[in-house]
């Protein structure tokens, strides 16, 4: 780890990227991650990368599914309506059981929205984001630190289950800065290693076999023996990749689930609600697919309650529902349409469930 | 101690830049940080603001509620952002800029004729830099010569020539703030 270098959010991605050895990013700009693709335009050249600003979106993902067939580290970066335009190529990907890293710094929606922050793609990413049947490993920063942190992570689950992945945030993790050590410049040495899986297409140099990349399978018999090879695949990541923080849980008689920005504010709320005595902790999902389904069961052997923060309509809402069987009440907090709630908004809801 | 300091006015200001400095030397002390812009549509003459949070404990959320420091570049910023502001809050005026006094009798005022004496620099941009320096002079958030390090470390490398006029102007505010006493 280096010394502490103040970034924004954005930045920390794509200077985070670069050090694990991404060389081709794909992008179209889009607020509120353009300083992605900024940042990416004015390294890349200098380090024999590629930066391709594309037509669109849909170019964009296209070119990702490309360079990814090769066993290379690829990767774009949109905010909600752009990622929209994605879902086609992300079912490819994930068809041709590719590993990608693809970025969605969200804000609000539907439609074109607005351009504040917003987790209201939480659906649309968590339960495969296109046609098909399918999941991608979608990851959830809270920090500029775990910004940095989790393209890494990214880009190596991805490879280890050969399946998209995905750092799902909200503007506001992408916009602020923040101390971060970026993580140790690999880049080259990841290069050098020649790594790219087994299964990529790199030219036979007529001394092995083809090696395939395809989503397309005429036979029923062969398409439902990918799909069902590949859920195997997620179940295993399921029961071993999922990850999230507790914290104040050991005696916590509620508990707030949040993600991103709203469990930044939540933790402000949970510190206020302990100074007035009431025991409230926070579970704080890291990975969103797979859930951690879990740590918040158990969680709900213990707690009154649970209390959902979320910028959305109650999309996490559901999955803590039905990760906990819906054995204790689960609240929400919510705002939308860009609007965050405040710590007081969320204060005012831990006390309603201390009640 | 926390300080959450909001910087506001209109686009153009270099509030967002002002407030990059200040977070750059909480960085160099050590300190736990966050700099949140507002972003949008917002250009020059279009509101704007930054919210940066200084702290000897980690910064929970970077969204400031009730500001303990304000700096207001334009009228529309002191109203919306002096009814935030928390009880005992250093509130810093433009006092070029805005011709109304600070209302609330619970917050202390200082009013900087900043851009005034950023022309008398023949340096009228550089207005924000001695709001800078005045705050940091009577709150103490930082340390005066950190800012100075602070400047050298964010100014852009195309922007480097003006490097000396902008550490005299958080100077000018430092010397503002001494006077004043």
């Amino acid at each position: 780890m280096s010394e502490k270098v103040l970034m924004k959010g954005n930045e920390a991605i794509a200077e985070a990227a670069i050090r694990c050895g991404c060389r081709h990013y794909f992008g179209y700009p889009i607020t509120p991650q353009t300083e992605i693709a900024a940042y990416m335009s004015k390294r890349m050249p200098k380090i024999g990368g590629t930066f391709l600003q594309a037509e669109s979106e849909i170019a964009a993902i296209n070119m990702v599914y490309g360079c990814a067939s090769t066993g290379k580290r690829a990767m774009t970066s949109s905010s909600s309506p752009g990622v929209s335009l994605k879902a086609e190529g992300m079912s490819y990907l994930a068809g041709a059981d590719l590993p990608a890293l693809i970025v969605n710094v969200q804000r609000g929606g539907p439609g074109l929205g607005g351009i504040q922050p917003s987790q209201s793609d939480y659906f649309f990413m968590t339960r495969g984001p296109g046609h098909g049947d399918f999941r991608i490993i979608v990851l959830a920063p809270a920090t500029v630190q775990e910004m940095a942190d989790m393209t890494r992570l990214a880009f190596e689950l991805g490879e280890k289950y050969r399946m998209p992945a995905m750092l799902l945030a909200d503007g506001t993790m992408g916009q602020m800065m923040e101390p971060v050590s970026l993580p140790d410049d690999r880049g080259t040495e990841y290069l050098e290693s020649g790594a790219s899986g087994d299964w990529a297409t790199t030219g036979t140099q007529c001394k092995r076999a083809h090696h395939i990349v395809n989503s397309l399978y005429l036979k029923p018999e062969e398409l439902e023996k990918s799909n069902r090879e590949r859920f195997e695949r997620y179940a295993k990541l399921e029961k071993e990749e999922c990850r999230w923080e507790e914290h104040l849980m050991d005696d916590a008689e509620i508990c707030v689930v949040s993600v991103g920005i709203t469990a930044r504010v939540a933790k402000n709320a949970i510190a206020a609600a302990r100074r007035e005595g009431i025991k409230v902790g926070m579970i704080r999902p890291i990975t969103l697919y797979p859930f951690p389904k879990e740590a918040l069961a158990k969680a709900a052997a213990k707690v009154k309650g649970f209390l959902t923060v979320e910028l959305n309509m109650g999309q996490m809402n559901e999955d803590v529902k039905l990760a906990t069987g819906c054995a204790k009440p689960v609240a929400m907090c919510n705002r939308v349409g860009g609007m965050i709630p405040s710590t007081d908004e969320v204060l005012e809801a831990i006390r309603k469930e201390a009640k | 101690m926390t300080y959450e300091c909001i910087m506001a006015g209109f686009g153009g200001q270099g509030l967002l830049f002002s407030g990059k400095v200040l977070a750059h030397a909480a960085l160099i002390e050590g300190k736990e940080l966050s700099w949140l812009p507002s972003y949008g549509p917002e250009m020059r003459g279009g509101t704007c603001n930054c919210s940066v949070i200084v702290s000897d404990e980690p910064v929970g959320s970077p969204i400031i509620a009730h500001p303990n420091i304000l700096m207001a570049m334009n009228e529309p910023s002191l109203d919306k952002f002096e009814a935030a502001a928390a009880a005992g809050a250093e509130v810093f005026v433009d006092s070029s800029l805005i011709a109304r006094k600070v209302r609330r009798d619970d917050v202390c005022a200082t009013y900087v004729p900043a851009t005034e004496m950023a022309k008398e620099m023949e340096a009228t941009s550089l207005a924000n830099m001695i709001l800078l320096g005045a705050i940091v002079k009577k709150t103490g958030c930082v340390k005066c010569e950190t800012v100075a390090e602070a400047l050298k470390q964010t100014i852009s490398a195309r922007k480097a020539g003006l490097l000396e006029l902008n550490l005299k102007a958080v100077g000018r505010g430092f010397d503002f703030m001494n006077q004043d006493k």
